[in-house]
C-alpha cells in the first residue's frame, strides 16, 4: 500500500508487524492509547546486595535467555566499550535470536558483525546504524528485520510495549552500589543520561555498568537507584577521548561559510526570530557556523534566545554563558566543553521522552521556533534522506530528525548541493526519514528553496531580500546538469529495514542492496 | 592515436579520478573502479569511450580509478593520459578534438 509520502509498503511487511502506512504527521495526534507498565522485582530485604562480579552474573541474575532483547544507550559514541562488552558474553553464553535494541549504533560496533552472521542477534532496533552493522544489514545478512526509528518514536515504542526490553544495560560515569546513576563525576563522563530515562522506566531488568563506583548516595541521581536491578563494575566503560571531542573548530570551507551565511539570514528574516525564540542546530561544520553568526546579529538587535534544546555542543554553551539563552535543555553533550558546562544551573538534562516522544503530553521539540537540520539527500517533495546512503546502504541515523522537524515551526535544512558526484537534491530521496511536511526551507550552497506550503515564511524571504530564492526543482535541476542524472540504485525484492515514523507507522522500507561490484 | 607507453594521469583524492593507460592488444579493454558506481557507473563509462572515440585511440588498455569525478574532470583525465602517453606537451589540439 501506498503511504502519504507515496512510498509503496508491502502489505506482508504490514501484518507481520501489525503497523500501518505512514498517513501524515498528525494522524495520531490525541488518539489514546495505555502505556504498558513493566514487570518490577522488588528489592524489600536490607541485607540485599545489588553487586554483580561481572556481566556474567548480572546476565545469569536477570535470567537471560535466547530470543531477549537488550538495551543500551549511545551517550559513549564512538568510544563505548558496553554494547560489545555485554554482546560478547552473551555469545560465549551460546545465547541466540537476541533483538538489539541499542538508542544508536555506530562502527565502535563493528565486532558485532560476526554476532550477526552466526544468528546470535537477529533483530536490530535503533535510531539508525552506521559502520560495518549497516552494510551488514543492507547485504541481508540479519535473519530479521532492522527497525530504525527516531529519538522520540524510540521512547513510544518501549511506553506502547511494542519494544518489551527484557534488559537495559545503562552505562553510566559513576554509580553507588545501589544503583544511582550520574553522567558526571567518573573517568569516562558523558554528561548526561537521558536516553536512558525510558529504558529505567520500562525493561523488566535494569543493569548498571559503571568503571567509577562512588559512595552512597550518588546525588542527585540523574537515574533512580529505584529503578536499577544490579551494579556492575568493570574496567573501562568506554574510551574518554571518543565519547566527547574537544569542540569542533569553527570551519574555514567556504561553502560551509556560505551556507551558514545564507541559514542565518533565513533566521533572522523569518517572523519567529524575535526576542525569546527558541533554537536547535545539529555538529556539522555549517550549523556550528550559522549559531556564530546568528549570535552576532542577536547581539546587535538585543535579541535573546528563550531556550536552546538537543544534542548540544560549546557554541550553544558559549550562549548560556554569556547570558545569550535563558535555559538549554540538553539530551546529549556533543563535546567536552558541553559535558562540563552541565554544572551550570541553567544548562537542564532532559529525558529522550521530554524532548521528544509523540505520545507524551507534549514535548520540547513541539515548542521548538526554528530547528537547523542536515541530510544525506532531499528530494523535490522535502522529503529527507538521513538513514540509507545514495548507493542503497545503510548508514546513518534518524536521530531527532523526525521529531525536531515535525515539532519546530520553522525546519531548516542544510545539505549542500553536491556530495563528491552524488547530487543531494533529487527527484526521489533514496529512501524517506522525515516527510517533507515538515520541511520548511532548504539552503544549499546554489540558493534556497522554500516549501511551497509555506507562503509566509517566502513573502517574508522575498521581502527581505536576503537569500537567492530557488524553487526545489531548480536546485535539482542545478544538481543534474552538473552531475548527469544517477541511475537508480537496484535492490532486490527482500526488505531487510523498516524506517519508522515517529508515531509508529511505516515511513519507508529499505531493501537489500543487489550485488554490485565496484570493479567491473 | 597509439598508447606507445604507459601514462597516467589525476589522483585519488575525492571527486577526481586516476586514469592509466598503457599499449593494448587490438581493442579498448577499460577496468573501471568507481565510488559510486551505483548510481554513475553507466555514464562513466560513456564517457571514457566517447573521449577515447574523439582522440581516436582504439588500441589501450585503460584503468580508471573513480573517487566521485564529474564527467569534466573524467574526460580531461583520460585526454591528458593518452597524450602523455604519445609525450605530447605542446600544441594540443584545442576547440578540435579537445573541445
Amino acid at each position: 500500500m501506498k503511504n502519504a509520502v507515496g512510498r509503496e509498503i508491502p502489505d506482508d511487511i504490514l501484518r507481520a508487524l501489525g503497523k500501518e502506512p505512514f498517513q501524515g504527521n498528525n494522524y495520531k495526534n490525541g488518539v489514546p492509547f495505555r502505556r504498558v507498565a513493566p514487570i518490577i522485582h522488588p528489592v524489600m530485604d536490607n541485607q540485599h546486595s545489588k553487586l554483580v562480579k561481572d556481566i556474567h552474573e548480572a546476565l545469569v541474575k536477570c535470567k537471560a535467555h535466547s530470543g531477549m532483547t537488550v538495551s543500551f544507550h549511545h551517550h559513549f559514541r564512538e568510544g563505548d566499550l558496553i554494547v560489545n562488552m555485554v554482546m560478547e558474553e552473551i555469545h560465549k553464553m551460546g545465547l541466540k535470536n537476541i533483538t538489539l535494541a541499542a538508542t544508536s549504533l555506530g562502527k565502535a560496533h563493528d565486532p558485532l558483525v560476526p554476532m550477526i552472521e552466526d544468528g546470535t542477534i537477529t533483530r536490530i532496533e535503533a535510531s539508525g546504524v552506521r559502520g560495518m552493522i549497516g552494510r551488514t544489514i543492507s547485504e541481508g545478512k540479519l535473519k530479521g528485520l532492522a527497525i530504525m526509528r527516531s529519538h522520540g518514536g524510540r521512547v513510544r515504542s518501549l511506553m506502547t510495549g511494542e519494544t518489551k526490553v527484557d534488559i537495559a544495560f545503562i552505562g553510566a560515569p559513576t554509580s553507588d552500589d545501589y544503583g544511582n546513576l550520574r553522567g558526571i563525576g567518573g573517568k569516562t563522563n558523558c554528561g548526561v543520561l537521558s536516553y536512558s530515562h525510558i529504558d529505567g522506566d520500562q525493561a523488566e531488568y535494569v543493569v548498571a555498568i559503571t568503571d567509577c563506583l562512588v559512595p552512597f548516595p550518588n546525588f542527585p541521581a540523574h537515574i533512580s537507584m529505584t529503578k536499577v536491578d544490579y551494579v556492575c563494575v568493570v574496567d573501562a566503560i568506554g574510551i574518554p577521548e571518543k565519547i566527547a571531542t574537544g569542540a569542533a573548530k569553527p570551519t574555514t570551507d567556504q561553502r560551509k561559510l556560505m551556507m551558514a551565511e545564507y541559514c542565518t539570514q533565513v533566521v533572522v528574516n523569518t517572523p519567529y526570530f524575535k526576542d525569546g525564540f527558541s533554537y536547535q542546530t545539529g555538529v556539522g561544520g555549517a550549523s556550528i557556523a550559522s549559531t556564530i553568526s546568528l549570535t552576532r546579529i542577536m547581539e546587535e538587535r538585543g535579541i535573546k534566545m528563550g531556550f536552546g534544546v538537543g544534542g548540544l555542543t560549546k557554541p550553544m554553551c558559549d550562549l548560556l554563558d554569556r547570558g545569550m539563552v535563558r535555559v538549554l535543555m540538553d539530551t546529549q553533550a556533543f563535546d567536552l566543553d558541553t559535558v562540563s558546562n552541565v554544572i551550570n544551573p541553567a544548562h537542564h538534562r532532559i529525558s529522550a521522552g521530554a524532548y521528544a516522544n509523540p505520545f507524551n503530553k507534549g514535548a520540547f521539540v513541539n515548542k521548538l521556533d526554528y530547528v537547523i537540520l542536515a541530510s544525506l539527500e532531499v528530494d523535490v517533495h522535502f522529503n529527507c534522506n538521513v538513514v540509507v546512503g545514495s548507493d542503497g546502504v545503510i548508514t546513518g541515523a534518524q536521530g531527532g530528525h523526525p521529531d525536531t522537524a515535525q515539532g519546530a515551526k520553522c525546519t531548516i535544512v542544510i545539505c549542500p548541493l553536491l556530495q563528491g558526484r552524488i547530487p543531494a537534491i533529487c527527484s526521489e530521496v533514496t529512501t524517506v526519514t522525515t516527510p517533507g511536511e515538515s520541511v520548511d526551507v532548504v539552503v544549499t550552497d546554489y540558493g534556497v528553496a522554500v516549501n511551497p506550503n509555506r507562503h509566509d515564511l517566502l513573502e517574508a524571504l522575498r521581502k527581505a531580500d536576503c537569500v537567492p530564492l530557488k524553487t526545489i526543482e531548480e536546485l535539482r535541476d542545478i544538481a543534474y546538469s552538473i552531475t548527469g542524472e544517477p541511475d537508480p540504485v537496484e535492490f532486490e525484492d527482500r526488505v531487510v529495514g523498516i524506517i519508522e515514523a515517529r508515531d509508529g507507522t511505516i515511513m519507508d522500507v529499505v531493501r537489500q542492496i543487489k550485488k554490485c561490484d565496484p570493479k567491473e | 592515436m597509439d598508447i606507445l607507453k604507459t601514462a597516467i594521469a589525476g589522483t585519488v583524492e575525492s571527486s577526481d579520478c586516476l586514469v592509466t593507460v598503457e599499449p593494448g592488444s587490438g581493442t579498448i579493454e577499460l577496468d573501471l573502479d568507481s565510488s559510486v558506481m551505483r548510481q554513475f557507473g553507466r555514464q562513466i563509462r560513456k564517457v571514457i569511450f566517447e573521449t577515447l572515440g574523439r582522440l581516436d585511440v582504439s588500441n589501450v588498455k585503460i584503468t580508471v580509478v573513480d573517487k566521485g569525478a564529474l564527467d569534466c574532470t573524467i574526460k580531461a583525465r583520460v585526454e591528458c593520459a593518452v597524450y602523455r602517453a604519445n609525450e605530447m606537451k605542446d600544441n594540443l589540439p584545442w576547440g578540435d578534438v579537445i573541445v
